[in-house]
């Protein structure tokens, strides 16, 4: 069974200016102990359509359709309260720059004992000896529970942010931007780290990044994000290797290759749409080199083509 | 913390509020073993308002009493109401802030509007009438001085509410479950609290004002010997206008001493705390 299964999931924001449509019909699964990796642009919906798995929009936000099954369970109808108590024991994040999601007042190891006295029958002093039993699973040292966010670098609260999201043995854990603001070495480091810890305990990971290249060695599937709607998924060999929609294509090509013959790593022209006001047809037809007059009205179906590898596409089919 | 003390003892305006307020604290505490004192002991005929001498260093009242142990037994008293009143109107206030500031919607609006009512009406007369329905105990006076003057500490601890529920680490520990009081309890509230800490200390200086003013105006207890009783009974057997100045001047030179004492702290603090402030 699928661990995670969100069908036609559309997220918008109520603004000022009207209904932006971060999240628009977007499907995907992931079977228990795998990794998905979402990648796209900024502000392609990558965080909404994570933070809408989590329940956990801002309060403009809405789900306005769509289903989202986490174990079978059917994770819309909960309520409040229900919410609450399943928060982090189903899914459990680590945040986007984790030098702001501690707080600077409380010690490290007290913040992580919160999320355990939330939900388990543990004391204090219980849910304190279990912290440093994490923080010894990320490799760092025990006795360090004491120590306030300010004394950790960079790299340690980020580790401290994944002892704390595995606190509850959730079942699934969401990853968003977990390396970014961090230095290269740090990233390999915490990724092995992520990827071990995933391995063992056989949890599912869904990693939100915008950078393709720390994907391939983590994710066993990838969906890639353009404004509000994913237009290709696969495998990583489908992915890196066999890319059918052209934005995957110019994705890729930003990357520089260290195989192969050197080239100057290539930008996408242009700019990611308004998602107050998408484009008709495809969505990415204004910065497509292939676009055609199909594309302009026309938006196109999610189509397999061979395998798990889905592509939202004409060109696929007018190639065949 | 320690760096804080140090930054205590670097700033002139803070250590000299401290030194101050310690001083009488202290008197506050062990006067009254060296000077032993009642309000309901009554001197000798002879003793009525004699000015400062040999046995009464600072002179009696017209009762015949030491005004150095009225002044000190007033101190506990006055120091008392003070340090209670804020103590009180600190937890309304903080309380206020933070449920407004963290709620905010429709809870926000009701709570500012009453911290708006208390913050425009005239403290003065509501606090006049106010003991005047309680009775006068010190701990009428407590209460009252505490219900009148939380609202300004309610607003600082509001604003400051305001922009710690945006940081990240809230969104956190919503994600992890938490409900609404704890994140109040465990993360706005330490963050909030160094605020509180500065704006308590002018309600401090405010607070023992106040209680000077309500005794002087003849609301204060009469069981009780603070400064404001002091003034009060000074000013009502007439040493102001017969010159018996040791009487009169010592209550109010500890007054002003205590509330610039409170001041500059105050203002030191919010400059330490609050960088910045902090003179180039």
């Amino acid at each position: 069974m699928n661990l995670l299964e969100v069908r036609n999931l559309k997220t918008y924001f109520s603004t000022t200016k009207g209904m932006l449509k971060a999240v628009d019909d977007v499907s995907f699964h992931l079977e228990s102990g795998q990794a998905l990796g979402l990648v796209g642009e900024s502000g392609c919906g990558k965080t909404t359509s994570a933070l809408s798995i989590a329940r956990l929009l801002p309060k403009e936000g809405r789900i306005v359709g769509g289903e989202i099954f986490l174990d079978g369970h059917d994770v819309l109808l909960d309520s409040e309260n229900e919410l609450r108590k399943r928060r982090w024991r189903d899914v459990s994040i680590i945040f986007q720059g984790a030098m702001n999601a501690l707080n600077p007042v409380l010690t490290v190891g007290e913040q992580i004992a919160e999320a355990i006295v939330l939900h388990e029958r543990l004391s204090k002093e219980e849910a304190l000896k279990k912290s440093q039993e994490l923080l010894d699973l990320v490799e760092i040292p025990k006795e360090r529970y004491k120590r306030y966010p300010h004394e950790f670098s960079g790299g340690m609260k980020q580790r401290a942010m994944i002892a704390m999201a595995l606190a509850c043995d959730p079942k699934l854990i969401i990853g968003d931007e977990p390396t970014t603001a961090l230095d290269v070495m740090i990233q390999a480091q915490i990724l092995n780290l992520l990827e071990r810890l995933r391995r063992e305990r056989s949890m599912g990971m869904i990693l939100i990044t915008h950078d393709l290249s720390i994907l391939g060695e983590t994710c066993d599937h990838i969906a890639v994000m353009y404004a509000g709607k994913i237009v290709e998924t696969g495998t990583v060999t489908d992915i890196f290797e066999h890319a059918r929609h052209p934005y995957t294509d110019r994705l890729i090509r930003c990357f520089p290759n260290i195989h192969g013959k050197k080239a100057i790593p290539e930008g996408i022209e242009g700019y990611p749409p308004n998602l107050l006001d998408p484009p008709a047809g495809c969505r990415f037809h204004p910065r497509c080199e292939y676009a055609f007059d199909r594309c302009r009205v026309e938006e196109p179906l999610t189509r397999h083509v061979g395998g798990e590898h889905t592509v939202a596409c004409h060109l696929v089919e007018e190639t065949r | 913390m320690r760096e804080f003390l140090d930054q205590v003892k670097a700033n002139k305006m803070a250590l000299t509020g401290t030194i101050v307020l310690a001083f009488f604290v202290l008197t506050a505490i062990i006067g009254p073993f060296f000077f032993p004192f009642d309000v309901m002991e009554f001197g000798n005929v002879e003793d009525i308002l004699q000015p400062p001498g040999p046995g009464h260093i600072l002179g009696t009242d017209d009762m015949g009493r030491d005004v150095l142990g009225y002044l000190i037994a007033g101190s506990r008293v006055s120091l008392l109401v003070g340090a209670l009143a804020t103590l009180l109107c600190m937890v309304i206030g903080t309380v206020i802030g933070i449920v407004a500031g963290y709620s905010g919607k429709a809870v926000d609006n009701i709570l500012m509007r009453i911290t708006d009512f208390f913050l425009v009406i005239p403290w003065l007369p509501l606090m006049m009438v106010l003991a005047a329905i309680l009775g006068t105990s010190i701990w009428n006076i407590i209460l009252v001085i505490g219900v009148t003057s939380w609202a300004g500490t309610a607003r600082v601890v509001r604003a400051q509410t305001l922009s710690v529920r945006e940081r990240q680490f809230v969104e956190r520990t919503v994600s992890i479950g938490a409900g609404s009081g704890h994140i109040m309890l465990y993360h706005i509230l330490p963050n909030v609290f160094p605020l509180v800490f500065a704006s308590t200390i002018l309600v401090a200086a405010a607070a023992i004002t106040s209680e000077t003013t309500l005794s002087f105006l003849g609301m204060g207890d009469p069981a009780h010997a603070s400064w404001g009783m002091m003034l009060h009974y000074a000013f009502e057997t007439g040493a102001t206008s017969t010159g018996a100045w040791w009487y009169f001047l010592p209550p109010g030179i500890c007054v002003v001493a205590v509330v610039l004492a409170f001041t500059l702290m105050g203002y030191a603090f919010d400059e330490i705390l609050n960088p910045k402030l902090k003179e180039r």
